[in-house]
Parts: C-alpha cells; sequence; structure tokens
C-alpha cells in the first residue's frame, strides 16, 4: 500500500457491509466462532446460515459473516442480527435448527423471535 | 444472567441492553464480535491501519512515544509498567536491529482475553506492532504464541498474509521507507515461557528458561538485540491511542491506572465471560452489576484476581476500585486479568494449595528457592488441608512463603507464594480452624469432614445403607442408623439419598 488514499478506497467501500447505513434495509447476521463459540457448536449455526440465505438468493441484502469472542460464555452459540435502523438482536444457545427458524421468521419475515433472545434466556 | 435480564425493561433484545454489557467499555475488544476477524477489508473499515498511517506520515517516532506516554497505558500482561516508558529505553539504545515481541503466552489458568483478541480481532496487533516498531527503531516482530490456541494462529497466519499482500506489513509502507517483518512463534505451553525473558530464549530456540535481568530485554533482549515486549491486550488499545490520541485514553480510569481492563469472570458467578471495564470499577459493580452476583443464594467471600501470582480481595473490601495500585495495597495484583470469584463454599486453604500445585508444576526447576520451595510449602498444606497441621507449620510456612519470595530468579517464584500469603492474611481464622480445631469452616477439605446422621430426624429407611460404596453405615429398620467414621469415604452419596434430611456434613 502506497498512500492513505488507497486505505480510505478500502474503507469507503466495505464500510456499508459492517455498519448498516440507515434507509438500506440491509441486514449483517454475525456468529461468534472464537474458540468458545467453536466449542459450544457455531459452525454447524454458521453453515446453515450461509446456506439459508444463499438458497434463498438473498446475499446482496444479508451478509452472513463469523466475527470474534462476544463475551458471553455460557450462552454460545450466539447469532447477532444487525438492521438498519433498529435495536440489535441477540439470539443465545443457538442450533442449526433454532438458526434456521431465526432465518425464516426474522431474517425473512422480519418477525424477531424473543424467546431465543439473550433477554429471554433463562427466564 | 438470568436475573440481570430480567430486571431490564421489558423486551429490549441486545446485549448491549443487559447489565452485564452496560458497565463495560469496550477499547481492545471493540472488534471482537463486530467484525469478521478474517477480513482485512472489515478491519481497515473500522479505521484500521488508520493509526499506522497517521503515525507514518504526520507523527516523528518520538511523539508516538510521548502519546503513549501521555495515555498512562501499563502493561496489561501482569506487571503494569508504563509501556510508553517502556518503549523510550529500546528506542534511546542504538543497534543495527532491534525486536518487538507480543507476549501471547497466556498461561493463567482460567484467563483467555489474549486469545479472544487473537482471535476476533488479529489485525489490531500487527498494527500495534508494527506503530511499537516505528517508535523503537525495530523493525521486526514476533508474536509468541501458545500452541495450544490453534484458532488465533490460524487468523494471525492469515492476517499476517492479508497484511502483505496489501503492502500493510513488508517493506515501504505507505511509501514512507518504514519496513517492518512479523513472525510467529508457538510456545508448548509452559506457564514460565510467558516471563520475557524465558519467552524470548524460547523464541531463541532454547529451552523456556529465564535468565537474570539485568540486562533488561531494552538492552539485551531477544538475540542479545535491544527488544521491546507487551502483552496482546496491552499491543490492542495502542491502535485507538494514536488514532484518538492520548486524551481519548486518559479520561477513563484512576488516578494511575488509565484506559480499560479486560477481565475473564469465571467461578461462582451467573455470568462468566469477557469483561472490559474501565480502570476503577469497582469489585461489587463487576460481581453484583456485571457478573449478576453468586449463585443459588450463596454469599460472595473472595475474589481472586492474579492467577496463581496473585492473591484475594476479601467481601469485606468488594468496594475497592479496582485499578493495579489498589489491588497490590490490598497483597493482590492486577495480573493478566483472570478474576475468579468465590462464595461460602470455598475453602481459602484449600483455593492456596490449588494455586501452589499448579506453581509447582510449572516451576522450571532452575532454581532451587522456587523447585524445592514451593514443593515444601505445598507439603505444609498437604498437611494443614489432611488435619495434621500444627501451630508451628503455620509459621514455618509463613517464613518460608518469605523466602521463597526473596530468593527466587523469576516472577514465577517470586509471586508463587502470594496466594498463601494473601489468604493466611485474610482468613487466618480457618487456617487456625484447620489446625486447631481440626475442622474445615466450608466443609470442603475431605479429611476434616465428618458426614453424621441425626438420630432425631432419621426414620430408619435404611436408604443410605443400601447406597453407601463402603458399608459404612450400620443399623436396623426403623431405628436410627449410624455411620462409622474409619470407614466412611465422605462420598457424600448417603446425604443425597436420605429424604429425611437428616444426614448432614460438617
Ligand atoms: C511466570 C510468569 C508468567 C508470565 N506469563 C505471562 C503471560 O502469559 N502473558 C504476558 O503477557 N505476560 C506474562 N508475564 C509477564 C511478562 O514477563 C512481562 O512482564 C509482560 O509480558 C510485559 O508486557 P506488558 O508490559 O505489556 O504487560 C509473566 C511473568 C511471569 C513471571
Ligand atoms: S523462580 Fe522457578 S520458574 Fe523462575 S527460574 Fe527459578 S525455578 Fe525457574
Ligand atoms: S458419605 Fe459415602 S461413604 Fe460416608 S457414609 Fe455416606 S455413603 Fe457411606
Amino acid at each position: 500500500m502506497k498512500s492513505l488514499a488507497e486505505l480510505a478506497e478500502i474503507k469507503a467501500r466495505t464500510i456499508d457491509s459492517v455498519i448498516m447505513p440507515s434507509g438500506s434495509g440491509r441486514m449483517r447476521v454475525v456468529v461468534g466462532m472464537a474458540t468458545c463459540g467453536i466449542a459450544a457448536g457455531a459452525s454447524p449455526v454458521l453453515d446453515e446460515l450461509v446456506k439459508d440465505v444463499k438458497e434463498a438468493g438473498i446475499s446482496d441484502r444479508v451478509m452472513v459473516s463469523q466475527t470474534g469472542c462476544i463475551g458471553v460464555c455460557q450462552y454460545e452459540p450466539v447469532v447477532e442480527v444487525h438492521e438498519a435502523d433498529k435495536e440489535k438482536v441477540t439470539y443465545v444457545k443457538m442450533t442449526a435448527e433454532k438458526a434456521r427458524e431465526v432465518f425464516e421468521k426474522h431474517i425473512q419475515g422480519g418477525e424477531v423471535i424473543y424467546d431465543y433472545t439473550i433477554n429471554a434466556a433463562n427466564a | 444472567m438470568a436475573e440481570a435480564i430480567n430486571n431490564e425493561a421489558a423486551r429490549h433484545t441486545s446485549l448491549e441492553a443487559t447489565s452485564f454489557y452496560k458497565a463495560q467499555c469496550r477499547v481492545a475488544l471493540r472488534n471482537c464480535g463486530v467484525i469478521d476477524p478474517e477480513s482485512i477489508d472489515e478491519y481497515i473499515a473500522m479505521d484500521g491501519y488508520a493509526a499506522l498511517g497517521k503515525a507514518l506520515t504526520e507523527m516523528t517516532p518520538e511523539q508516538v512515544i510521548q502519546e503513549v506516554i501521555d495515555s498512562g497505558l501499563r502493561g496489561r500482561g501482569g506487571g503494569g509498567f508504563p509501556t510508553g516508558k517502556k518503549w523510550s529505553f529500546t528506542a534511546a539504545n542504538k543497534a543495527d536491529q532491534k525486536y518487538v515481541v507480543c507476549n501471547a503466552d497466556e498461561g493463567d489458568p482460567g484467563a483467555f482475553m489474549d486469545r479472544s483478541v487473537l482471535e476476533g480481532d488479529p489485525h489490531c496487533i500487527i498494527e500495534a506492532m508494527e506503530l511499537c516498531g516505528y517508535a523503537t527503531g525495530a523493525t521486526e516482530g514476533y508474536v509468541y504464541v501458545r500452541a495450544e490456541y490453534p484458532i488465533a494462529v490460524k487468523r494471525l497466519t492469515k492476517a499476517i498474509e492479508d497484511a502483505k499482500a496489501y503492502g500493510l506489513l513488508g517493506k515501504d509502507i505507505f511509501g514512507t521507507g518504514f519496513n517492518f517483518d512479523l513472525h510467529i512463534r508457538l510456545g508448548a505451553g509452559a506457564f514460565v515461557c510467558g516471563e520475557e525473558t524465558a519467552l524470548m530464549t524460547s523464541i531463541e530456540g532454547n529451552r523456556g528458561e529465564p535468565r537474570p535481568r539485568p540486562p533488561y530485554p531494552a538492552v539485551k533482549g531477544l538475540f542479545a538485540k535491544p527488544t521491546t515486549e507487551n502483552n496482546v491486550e496491552t499491543f490492542a488499545n495502542v491502535p485507538q491511542i494514536i488514532l484518538r490520541g492520548a486524551s481519548f485514553f486518559n479520561s477513563m480510569g484512576t488516578e494511575r491506572s488509565k484506559g480499560t481492563k479486560v477481565f475473564a469472570l469465571g467461578g461462582k458467578i451467573n455470568n462468566t465471560g469477557l469483561v472490559e471495564v474501565p480502570m476503577g470499577t469497582t469489585l461489587r459493580q463487576i460481581v453484583e452489576d456485571v457478573g449478576g452476583g453468586v449463585p443459588n443464594g450463596k454469599k460472595f467471600k473472595a475474589a481472586q484476581t492474579g492467577g496463581p501470582s496473585g492473591g484475594c480481595i476479601p467481601a469485606s473490601m468488594i468496594d475497592i476500585e479496582i485499578d493495579y495500585d489498589n489491588l497490590v495495597s490490598q497483597g493482590a495484583m492486577m495480573g493478566s486479568g483472570g478474576l475468579i470469584v468465590m462464595d461460602e463454599d470455598t475453602c481459602m486453604v484449600d483455593i492456596a494449595k490449588f494455586f501452589l500445585n499448579f506453581t509447582v508444576d510449572e516451576s522450571c526447576g532452575k532454581c532451587t528457592p522456587c523447585r524445592v520451595g514451593t514443593r515444601r510449602l505445598y507439603e505444609i498444606l498437604e498437611k494443614i488441608t489432611s488435619g495434621n497441621g500444627t501451630l508451628e507449620d503455620l509459621d514455618r510456612m509463613e517464613e518460608l512463603c518469605k523466602y521463597i519470595k526473596d530468593n527466587s530468579l523469576c516472577g514465577l517464584g517470586q509471586t508463587a507464594p502470594n496466594p498463601v500469603l494473601s489468604t493466611y492474611t485474610r482468613f487466618k481464622d480457618e487456617y487456625i480452624a484447620h489446625v486447631v480445631e481440626k475442622r474445615c469452616p466450608a466443609g470442603v477439605c475431605k479429611a476434616l469432614m465428618r458426614i453424621t446422621i441425626d438420630p432425631d430426624k432419621c426414620r430408619g429407611c435404611t436408604a443410605c445403607a443400601r447406597v453407601c460404596p463402603v458399608g459404612a453405615i450400620s443399623g436396623t429398620v426403623k431405628q436410627p442408623h449410624e455411620i462409622d467414621q474409619t470407614k466412611c469415604i465422605k462420598c457424600g452419596a448417603c446425604m443425597e439419598k436420605c429424604r429425611f434430611g437428616a444426614i448432614s456434613k460438617k
């Protein structure tokens, strides 16, 4: 890299996929894939979401990504759904089956499955 | 976490809305759980490598060091040495080659913040090491990671390749003529290899044993060249300090401990996990708010910080503001950030024995006070917990602690007695109870435990006698049963079986 301009250019073309721009209606779904998450079974959860989004052909609107440790060990695997203009949703103790449900109801249907969120956990 | 979360206003859905998260403040962990650690573009999107760009194009090495000094950043690997000052020592030494070393050995049992940073945000360590290289005049760096962290190694390896491909690592970075190259070395997981001189000896390809200091690494470090060695979490703070300025960082924290600290919260606590809080947060806030309190309605007894080198903070000190100096003044230390919560069912002598067992195993054996001393100390603790200790043993124990501290070569031996001294100072009555009354107040030490049947409550149902694996219980149907203490192995099976609550342990 020879200049700061190049750095700025990469930032400009990537930022919208990390922080959802207002009004875009886009979604970013992250799965905690640090050692703790993987040990708790995050890999099949990530695979499921990647597959679902691909099959539905909505990758231009929904991005699925791995991420590092979110910090809540006993709630792994954790999936977080970031959507433009909305409060983030943190799903905990996920399985591939639950992820499939989140995909259908929330990612496609726009309806948060409250029972799977961190705020409902262990109620 | 259940309670903490249910207390929140109804129907929030995010982690940020929980009290676990509210008291937190993320600097070192800011990208962890946010970006894809394998995407250099996402790191750049979050202002990654902008600090390096700023330093190389707008700042002199002296200015970079000054910024780090002004930020008040202190080493997060244990000792809390001022980072900027450490860098200035290396910078002041002229040499044809200097090095930057990142300590990712993380040997403290229960600690995993460094692993999380490497797994969640590997580029920030690369960027920080380059900043350190620029500031101190080093062009080569080593990250020493324990081999038990394969995912961290994989992500860091990919990050290094990607940074090289973008020209953010290698030659003539940003066209400024600054060169920096980075290597990974795997450690075999010996605790002592986390000690800076042992770590460098290990990178050099030799057996990881400490060497005497001075000479300090800033003078004669890796391959006998001036070297700056910092911990992962220390480095993780650096890009933000350079990018946002020292005042961003020193506006958080206490008088002499600035910024935040990451803790691995564990033990008898509702919310275990990784938390980053401003320095000066009270132990009460961490245990009660962030940690959601002690489970099962038990009482908080103490918290151990600093792992096998640290000490405990008793419940009476729960309002202590956690920073380097306050912890040291209480006979504990920050350490790398393991924070283990203990409840009323924890025996402090047993805890001391647990940590000492760890140091006995991990002593490298190079010097006698540590190699033999810690073993003798462990034997005294074993004598106490088995009910054979005497008051003289307690005196000998204290004397031996002091001797080991004063005469060991490296920090491992010098700090090994800390858990013993700290629990002995804070919970002397528990040691005395073991020795004089032959009683373990917390009911943990098996040799001192007595399982007995209350004849008034016992209905003679024979359930206990049938479950006892060693046939220690005698009695006839409908008559109170009795336990033969010489046979009982204190397994507790009978207690679980009794439907009348007639069996208890003391
Ligand atoms: C026995 C022993 C083990 C240590 N283990 C580690 C470790 O795992 N990680 C670490 O960063 N520092 C460890 N240290 C502290 C290092 O020697 C060194 O002080 C530290 O890495 C310096 O970095 P800092 O100034 O950024 O804290 C250990 C020290 C001793 C005596
Ligand atoms: S104090 Fe212990 S670990 Fe350190 S050099 Fe001596 S024997 Fe080895
Ligand atoms: S504690 Fe175990 S060994 Fe002792 S009496 Fe009960 S069942 Fe038997």
